[in-house]
């Protein structure tokens, strides 16, 4: 039981029956390795740049030499609002975030298992997956504070 | 050196709650009011330019115009700024001689309005949608609190803004809001997308408006004896159609380069414009805009607010209609921000400030997606 999902105002809170992405023959690297709960990148090999989004060619330097790589799941919760406006399957309230990884992008996401109250930018945050109908989609959650402790 | 391009005609449709009325038909009652206000006729128009709905084909068309110059971008609710510049460079080219640009929008009725965008597999629906984001308050508002963060401006400075155009609005009959408001009213609201509170976002109107660009020399010659409103100078720049993508989250890019494009061309600074309207959709737009063009200094634009600059009586009026969160917000605001610096220009607005000569304009389109600016003057 989330924290998150104690905060439900409404009946019909459910990960499958929230916004679902279907994926482009581009992104669909991606989203096979979220279903498979990693979360992988495109890296650009001339300049060796990771970025979000997928697509097929480098942004910085306009390469299209990429490679896939798989990204820690670790980043740093950059900046929320706290939603209150309703969304299908979504509980009230709901945290809507920009995580910046520690590979260098930054994606938008839900911060979940975390009460509204207690969150502070830049504060560690990891990924999980929410399996929503046809595609697990990356949110991310607080590190616990003995998770350094447990992984040394 | 082209020819000088001005606006020789402006108007509004009514706003508000507009159930009887469709979205073309907002678009077409905003031409012929602007038509009038020029003194022309629809047949003295060579170029339309309008956004992607219902477009500038279906509207030229309904109106009984086979225009010769066409510009349908549609880039959020800065597009009509976008039109401004485009039918300038189209004027001084020769492209065109009277280019109309036409807004209307049933934001609120949503009467021949198109459906909001559900397709599951854009950029923005795999990225972005996911995560609980129901339109513009739970996704424009996301950078905020990373600003408010690194500038040091703070969350009372952000109610200011909305205290601050309350009182324009209370001085203008045509606002939707018109009862002045505290910061503790507007920190008070009901909660929307925390920071944000109700009195913190735009509002959802429907409403319409048209422009009637030409050659001075066009205007001089067959206009109506309203005073003429001279595009001195405009900008121009589109970063990320994702906000999570902002190169920087506390700084708009492109209302820093679209300011300098306008600034340098008008051979204008801020310390030369005497009215100001910034797209406020949401509170904090209007303070990334005063620091990202240079009015003020980073982390200033909310004690500038708070003291007052802003407001009646202040050193830099903004916003002096009410803006998107107190006057009228269809959806695309842009076009009524244009509007009321033609009426500050003409000494004819309903909040009318004294001794405007120079104002600008800064539109924002979609979330800190596109931006462009106007500077506009009474005289060449």
């Amino acid at each position: 039981m989330t924290q998150h999902s104690t905060r439900t105002a409404t009946p019909e809170v459910s990960p499958e029956a929230r916004f679902a992405p279907r994926a482009t023959p581009e992104t669909q690297p991606y989203w096979d390795a979220t279903a498979a709960g990693r979360l992988d990148l495109p890296r650009c090999r001339p300049c060796d740049q990771v970025f979000f989004y997928p697509r097929s060619s480098c942004p910085q330097c306009g390469s299209t030499d990429l490679e896939w790589v798989t990204c820690s799941g670790k980043g740093l919760l950059h900046t929320y609002v706290v939603s209150h406006r309703p969304a299908p399957g979504f509980p009230v309230p709901t945290v809507i975030a920009v995580v910046e990884l520690e590979e260098g992008p930054r994606m938008m996401t839900n911060l979940v298992d975390a009460d509204p109250e207690t969150l502070e930018l830049d504060m560690p945050v990891e990924v999980r997956f929410e399996q929503r109908t046809g595609a697990a989609v990356p949110v991310f959650a607080p590190v616990p504070e003995n998770a350094g402790k447990e992984s040394a | 050196m082209g020819r000088e391009v001005v606006i020789m005609g402006a108007a509004e449709t009514d706003i508000g709650k507009l159930p009887t009325t469709s979205t073309l038909e907002l678009h077409l009652e905003g031409a012929r009011r602007a038509l009038a206000d020029a003194n022309l006729t629809k047949d003295q128009v060579d170029g339309i330019a309008s956004v992607s709905v219902p477009g500038p084909i279906q509207v030229s068309h309904a109106l009984g115009i086979t225009p010769t110059y066409v510009d349908g971008t549609g880039v959020g609710g800065s597009s009509f700024l976008f039109h401004v510049r485009h039918a300038t460079a189209a004027i001084k080219a020769g492209y065109a001689d009277v280019v109309l640009i036409t807004h209307g929008e049933s934001g609120r009725s949503r009467v021949g309005a198109p459906p909001y965008p559900r397709a599951n597999d854009s950029v923005m629906a795999q990225f972005e949608m996911p995560y609980g984001i129901v339109g513009p308050p739970t996704s424009f508002t996301v950078p905020a609190r990373r600003f408010l963060h690194e500038t040091d401006n703070t969350l009372e400075q952000l109610a200011e803004v909305a205290v601050a155009q309350r009182r324009w609005a209370a001085r203008n009959p045509r606002a939707t809001f018109r009862d002045e408001v505290t910061v503790d009213d507007v920190l008070g609201a009901k909660m929307i997308a925390d920071p944000f509170t109700l009195l913190m976002c735009c509002l959802v109107t429907d409403g319409g408006g048209a422009l009637v660009v030409a050659s001075r020399e066009f205007a001089e010659a067959h206009g109506s004896d309203k005073p003429l409103v001279h595009i001195l100078g405009t900008g121009e720049a589109a970063t990320t159609p994702l906000i999570s993508q902002m190169e920087d989250m506390t700084r708009c890019k492109q209302f820093t380069l679209s300011s300098q494009a306008a600034f340098k061309e008008s051979g204008t600074s801020t310390a030369d414009i005497d009215h100001l309207m910034i797209y406020d959709a949401f509170a904090h737009v209007p303070l990334y805009g005063l620091e990202d063009m240079g009015f003020v200094g980073r982390g200033e634009s909310g004690a500038f607010i708070a003291d007052g600059h802003t407001s009646p009586g202040g050193r830099l009026p903004m916003n002096t209609n009410g803006g998107g969160m107190s006057y009228t917000h269809t959806g695309m605001y842009g076009m009524f921000a244009i509007q009321e610096s033609v009426r500050q220009l003409r000494g004819e607005a309903a909040a009318q400030v004294d001794d405007v000569s120079t104002s600008l304009v800064l539109g924002n389109g979609g979330m800190f997606m596109s931006a462009a600016t106007l500077i506009l003057a009474n005289q060449p």
